[in-house]
């Protein structure tokens, strides 16, 4: 049974290039445009993973993680933000929130899989 | 995929930068609103992002500048002013003509490109040290140091560890799999279970680590929890022995010390009472246990790699003289054959232990036997290199061009194989290239490269090695070797025959096609020298052409000489050994269906037509066969061959003596091997048996041919 990763992204080429991705290491995929989005896709359904960007209009990262994390269901998984260097900030209040980890954009594929390896497993 | 990605990308920074447009413009109207700020942030935000993922590194590069303004303007320390909207929508245009003209790789008005860049940086009160590409990030730095580091780790996550998803256990599988891993998990932080939370880690760790991947490579381990831990890494041997320490033990106590859980001082008053310097410590209460278990885990450690370090520094080879080898196999032999007596005759008591133990020796002696066998072992590649100056040699004397080419020169075969390997091999080549290979004009006229090339290959099969030579040459011509077989009588004029059979004939003595004599070839002497050759080595030959494409010739070769895996078998009271590589299956033979066949020797398993030789007819062993016989099913080159035997005894391992001179000329016997009781069994050469009885068969044809004729006349 693969495992089922969500992302999170407003960018639909950042979403297809992280998708493709991880459909080739053979998860399975479930994606949402924004925060909102991504609520209301999971609604208790299980996901193994979430990776979401930071910026994004209707709900952002940080205030998902936040709503993540106070769902008993999504407690514990790991949750990786895609950031940018000029971020710093922003991955603090990121973690703060509850991330496990960050991506530092851009990125490459292997990277990506490098670190979903590291906090799934 | 990553053009089609590409694409959608461009397809996507167009509807961005059309965004991008209105929110500006809307933004001169209401230069406060922090949600077209955002709006704005956002756009290009993913722009830069996505841009340098898919390799739009300069669109990446530019929109970086204007990012970083932005994001001040999102801060609320810049305002948005006329001046930055128009820079905006002028950069803005830029992107959408670096993305359209030059797929975003090159920046399309340099000049321009620069003049914006350098306004924005101006607004932008600290200018991002000037750099203007994004950073990738780094790739976690792999092997960058060949050095073999001994870290110890000490890892002690907050106790809210788990609630940003992390799992401490793949981080400590992280570790292991970075090199040599020894982790101590400590209790002692966990409360009563009443007061125990669930969400709470209360678990930390000691890890000792020896590694090549350098310090960054166990700090990106714990990358994402740098902040949610407590952790240290100290290097405690750093591969080169540097330390002064070539001894590989290592003084707890020093540990200790090292470690700081307890002071130099109370080590020294410790060790003055001559105990056991842990339990010391430990009575004193100035070490608890689980920190005594650390240090000791550290020394055994590092123990461990040093000791493994000075063995890789000691010399990986011996050079043994081959007598004392010969001796051991011999002694191995000898072992092999009491195993076999004390097995048996454990099997007649009723001893369990003893049983148990006479097991454990038979596993050792198999062990010990394998071990022993491969000491014997060397790579084929010797003989070959051998023959490299020989083909060189021969080519020259015979003007034509021929390379050698080897394969699987690394395959072990038993010494005295590759010894008696020589001798047949030599031959074999001189035919390849005195028959096999054309004089350079005629192989260019039959549109062959001028050169010709015999290749040797050698690879594993099972129990035997199969060793191939090969040439494109010629091929064989079957007609002559059809004429030349009828002219020395050895078939009928007119017989068709297999292609393979007709080949084979090649190897009996004085057979040559050749029309003159030269002094390398074509005597007739050298292919059943060849032949008898390899069938001393308990191997056998097999040959294949094609006319205008080659010959190949296969030799199949045992793996030793000295000790085999056989299969006894019983007829009256003879025992007898065929070797189990030849051996494929054991059926029953009842007297029903042995008289069904009319008389034939001739079973048919399942659905295959099996003929069969009865060993007691053959060896004319006395006495009456019982009820039902057993067919042992044995692989020979032709196909396969029945052998009819009383009882079949089982798996033997088998000790090869050779026979005295006497039995030289029994060719179906090739050895003898001794019984535990010390009943000596003799082992079969299927393969013989089979030959000899043919030519019988064949003889007692033509005789019978011959008095036909003679009474028709």
């Amino acid at each position: 049974m693969s495992k089922i990763i969500m992302t999170v992204d407003d960018s639909a080429s950042i979403r297809q290039m992280v998708n493709f991705t991880l459909e080739q290491a053979g998860y399975r995929v479930v994606e949402a445009k924004d925060g909102k989005d991504a609520l209301s896709k999971l609604n208790g359904t299980s996901v193994q993973m979430v990776i979401t960007d930071l910026n994004m209009p209707n709900m952002d990262g940080i205030d998902l993680i936040r709503n993540l994390r106070a769902d008993p269901a999504y407690r514990f998984i790991p949750i990786v933000m895609l950031t940018t260097e000029s971020q710093a900030d922003k991955k603090q209040a990121g973690k703060e929130a509850g991330a496990t980890g960050w991506i530092v954009k851009p990125f490459k594929p292997e990277q990506l899989l490098a670190v979903v390896k590291k906090v799934l497993g | 995929m990553i053009e089609a990605q590409r694409a959608a990308y461009k397809e996507e920074a167009f509807e961005l930068l059309a965004e991008l447009e209105t929110s500006l413009l809307a933004l001169e109207e209401t230069p406060g609103d922090q949600e077209i700020i955002g709006r704005v942030f956002r756009a290009l935000h993913t722009i830069k992002g996505s841009g340098a993922m898919f390799g739009f590194d300069a669109v990446a590069g530019f929109t970086h500048e204007m990012e970083t303004v932005f994001d001040l303007v999102r801060e609320g320390r810049l305002s948005v002013t006329k001046t930055l909207v128009d820079l905006t929508l002028a950069a803005k245009d830029r992107i959408r003509s670096m993305l359209a003209e030059s797929g975003g790789t090159m920046p399309v008005d340099e000049e321009e490109c620069r003049r914006i860049v350098r306004a924005f940086q101006e607004l932008a009160p600290k200018p991002d040290e000037g750099s203007i590409a994004v950073r990738p990030q780094a790739a976690p730095s792999m092997g960058c140091c060949d050095k073999i580091v001994t870290y110890r780790i000490h890892f002690r996550p907050h106790r809210n560890i788990f609630l940003t998803g992390t799992q401490p256990i793949l981080l400590l599988n992280e570790l292991r799999e970075l090199g040599d891993c020894n982790v101590i998990a400590h209790t002692d932080a966990i409360p009563p279970l009443e007061e125990l939370s669930p969400d709470e880690c209360f678990l930390y760790w000691d890890i000792v680590l020896t590694t090549r991947e350098g310090i960054d490579a166990i700090r990106d381990v714990f990358i994402f929890v740098e902040d949610d831990c407590e952790l240290k890494i100290e290097t405690v041997d750093d591969g080169d022995g540097a330390d002064g320490c070539s001894n590989p033990n290592k003084l707890l106590g020093d540990i200790l010390i090292e470690r700081g859980y307890v002071s130099r001082d109370d080590l020294e008053n410790a060790l003055k009472s001559r105990k056991r310097i842990g339990e010391v410590l430990m009575d004193g209460g100035l070490v608890d246990a689980a920190r005594i278990e650390v240090a000791l885990v550290e020394q055994h450690h590092i123990r461990e790699i040093r000791e493994k370090r000075q063995r890789g520094e000691q010399a990986s080879s011996l050079r043994i003289p081959a007598d004392r080898l010969d001796t051991l196999v011999d002694l191995v032999g000898e072992l092999v054959t009491v195993q076999a007596r004390l097995s048996q005759t454990v099997a007649s008591l009723d001893h369990p232990e003893l049983l148990l133990i006479s097991e454990e020796v038979e596993r050792l002696t198999t062990d010990l036997r394998d071990n022993t066998m491969s000491l014997r072992m060397l790579p084929i590649g010797t003989t070959f290199s051998k023959l490299k100056r020989l083909v060189r040699d021969l080519s020259d004397e015979l003007g034509k061009e021929v390379v050698l080419v080897t394969d699987g020169a690394e395959t072990e075969l038993d010494k005295t194989v590759i010894e008696r390997l020589n001798d047949p091999l030599v031959h074999l080549i001189r035919n390849c290239i005195d028959h096999g290979i054309e004089k350079p004009d005629v192989r260019k006229k039959t549109g062959k490269p001028r050169q010709g090339t015999v290749r040797i290959s050698a690879a594993h099969s099972g129990a035997s090695v199969l060793l191939h030579i090969s040439d494109d040459g010629a091929g064989l011509n079957a007609d002559a070797i059809r004429a030349r077989a009828a002219e020395k009588g050895l078939i009928s004029q007119g017989t068709e025959i297999p292609e393979k059979e007709l080949f084979s004939l090649i190897f009996t003595p004085g057979f040559s096609t050749a029309k003159e004599v030269t002094s390398i070839s074509g005597r007739g002497v050298g292919m059943d020298v060849v032949k008898r050759g390899i069938e001393v080595l308990r191997g056998s030959i097999e040959i294949g052409s094609q006319r205008g494409l080659g010959t190949t010739i296969t030799l199949k070769l045992p793996l030793t000489l000295a000790i085999i895996d056989g299969l006894l078998v019983k007829v009256g009271e003879g025992f007898f050994v065929a070797p189990l590589s030849v051996v494929r299956e054991c059926v029953e033979l009842t007297r029903e269906d042995a008289a069904r066949a009319n008389g034939r020797q001739i079973t048919v398993v399942r659905g295959e037509i099996v003929p069969y030789i009865r060993l007691r007819e053959r060896f004319e062993i006395e006495g009456d066969a019982p009820e039902v016989e057993q067919i042992v099913i044995t692989e020979v080159p032709n196909g396969s061959v029945g052998i009819v035997v009383d009882k079949v005894m089982g798996e033997h391992q088998t000790v090869i003596k050779n026979l005295g001179k006497l039995y030289r000329g029994v060719e179906a016997i090739s050895g003898a091997t001794i019984l535990g009781d010390g009943t000596v069994a003799l082992i079969m050469d299927i393969h013989k048996l089979v030959e000899e009885i043919e030519a019988e068969e064949k003889q007692e044809h033509s005789t019978n041919r011959g008095e036909r004729l003679c009474l028709r006349t």
